[in-house]
């Protein structure tokens, strides 16, 4: 490889107690790409994610952002890195306490030297690029319909011009127009910014509309990458179960946890 | 052998649970006071612990004065030396009632909201969102809520005396027939500043133990409403023993010859 990785992943290992989630990950994402990573409930895609923003240490591996190795860097070092990465929340993770325009605007009154004035305006002017209007900044989380929190997390991400964004599951429980809608914005916005993003999903349509380049995830490693063009043509017995959204196939759903052992 | 094993699991748990603690506590401290610090969020607090506890504080501290009058007043009255009632109202009250009544009543409200509020920031990842918009959540969270309550519960615990000193005067001079300007002669002569000081200073430990407490718990909280519910629960009951273990250390520490 030629060219310098936004991200970049080596051997990355990461286990709870017994259960191993991450073992080995290895992932490469060049500069302006959109990345889509897909897999299984619970095959740790979230926990990545958590690792790559620093709020879960790996057990081992290395991670690299911009050419610098998270592992080793200071508190200060790592937030001045931070206010160049947006992250969209599974879950949203807005601030609830605080209204929608402090949400959106949290980072850049965080790095200070903005007015609360002028952070708001800023946090309108954002709103809009997600299609709410001026009358939501006032709203507080809570007041908001799902899609609306997805528009909101969306907004904070963007907000400080990142030039790393990552999606975790951006179009997960909203019906499909919405989603649609979702999409759009994220393809419109980050080519806007001409940003680096990884997103989690397991929404196909999702796939198809965002990804330029696609990594399966599945018992812990990255078992297929390549361009988003040939996820359709690949021979890999997983991908095609899963892209197809087949239950018989190489993979089962992983009852393990629920199910106790005499059972079976 | 399976009960020394499972004593030595709880000690051992204790000790962690111990090292946990004071590494939080020390985090607490040196966020609160290492600047930046967020003085909006410090006012909040303040508002949301100080002003928002004066009704439960003056309450309690009002009836607990009255009552304290009257069995004092029965208790004197076997050795005839029912004037002294004014003194040790007061005595009481700013030494021993006033602090610990008050921390507890606050206890309950505020370490229980600390806990929910952070827990609930925690299990729905907004603390995860704080950390990512390099936001040091024990800057943000913790250091404003330790500070504020820390500065806070002296200030309540003045209130309180004041308000129980009247629940005593009223009680006297209504029901038990003292003149009122002597019961407050009686109550200033013989009141010393250490009696008042010695209240504050146990009221600002108690103000750090109560939002530690609550945060500690908070920050820690896992697996959904379960897991916030069992932390405000936890805040409520630890710091309630922590403020009646700690009042006897430091009064051992301020008063024992
Ligand atoms: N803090 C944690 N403590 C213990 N186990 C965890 C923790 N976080 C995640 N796990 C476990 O790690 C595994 C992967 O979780 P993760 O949330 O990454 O899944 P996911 O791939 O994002 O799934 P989904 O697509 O449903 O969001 C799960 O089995 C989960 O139980
Ligand atoms: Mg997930």
């Amino acid at each position: 490889m030629t060219e310098i990785s936004k991200i970049s992943l080596r051997n990355l290992q990461k286990r709870f107690g017994e259960k191993v989630v991450l073992n080995g990950v290895d992932l490469d994402i060049a500069p302006g790409d959109s990345m889509v990573v897909i897999g299984s409930s619970g095959t740790g895609k979230s926990v990545m994610l958590k690792c790559i923003l620093g709020l879960l240490r790996p057990d081992g591996g290395t991670i690299q952002l911009d050419g610098n190795d998270i592992g080793t860097l200071r508190q200060r070092e790592r937030n001045a890195l931070l206010r160049h990465v947006g992250m969209l929340f599974q879950g949203g993770a807005l601030f609830d306490s605080l209204p929608v325009w402090e949400n959106v605007s949290f980072g850049l009154l965080g790095a200070g030297g903005i007015s609360r004035r002028d952070a708001k305006d800023h946090a309108i002017e954002t709103l809009a690029k997600v299609e709410l209007d001026a009358p939501t900044a006032d709203l507080y989380p809570a007041e908001l319909s799902g899609g609306m929190q997805k528009r909101v997390g969306l907004a904070r991400a963007i907000a400080a011009s990142p030039d790393i964004i990552f999606f975790d599951e951006p179009t997960t429980g909203l019906d499909p127009i919405t989603a649609d809608v979702i999409n759009n914005l994220i393809l419109e916005r980050v080519q806007e910014l001409g940003a680096t993003t990884l997103t989690i999903t397991h929404d196909m349509a999702s796939v198809g509309k965002i990804a330029s380049r696609v990594a399966m995830l599945h018992d812990g490693k990255i078992i297929w990458s390549g361009n988003a063009s040939d996820i359709d043509r690949s021979d890999n017995p997983y991908l095609n179960q899963f892209i197809h959204g087949e239950a018989i196939g190489p993979m089962r759903p992983d009852v393990s946890t629920t199910m106790p052992k005499e059972t079976y | 052998m399976t009960m020394l094993a499972g004593i030595g699991r709880s000690f051992l748990s204790f000790l962690a649970m111990m090292g946990a603690v004071s590494t939080f506590a020390g985090r607490a401290i040196f966020h609160a006071f290492a600047p930046p610090i967020y003085w909006r969020l410090l006012g909040k607090q303040l508002i949301a612990v100080g002003y928002f506890s004066l009704p439960v504080v003056g309450l309690t501290a009002l009836f607990t004065g009255a009552v304290l009058a009257r069995q004092i007043y029965i208790g004197t009255g076997r050795i005839g030396a029912e004037s002294a009632v004014p003194t040790i109202v007061v005595f009481s009250i700013t030494r021993e009632l006033g602090p610990v009544i008050a921390s507890l009543m606050v206890a309950g409200r505020v370490s229980a909201a600390m806990a929910a509020e952070i827990g609930t920031m925690r299990v729905s990842e907004q603390i995860d969102a704080l950390q990512t918009l390099a936001t040091n959540p024990f800057k943000y969270l913790v250091g404003p809520r330790v500070l504020a309550t820390t500065l806070v519960l002296p200030a309540l615990v003045l209130v309180g005396d004041v308000i129980g000193v009247m629940g005593g005067y009223f009680m006297a001079t209504e029901m038990l027939g003292f003149s009122g300007s002597a019961y407050i002669r009686n109550t200033i002569d013989f009141l010393e500043v250490s009696d008042v000081v010695s209240g504050l200073v146990k009221a600002a430990a108690f103000g750090f133990l109560i939002a530690l407490m609550g945060c500690f718990h908070g920050y820690r909280s896992q697996g959904g409403a379960q897991g916030v519910g069992r932390a405000t629960t936890n805040a409520v009951v630890s710091s309630s023993i922590l403020i009646l273990a700690a009042n006897y250390v430091i009064t051992e520490l301020l008063f024992a010859q």
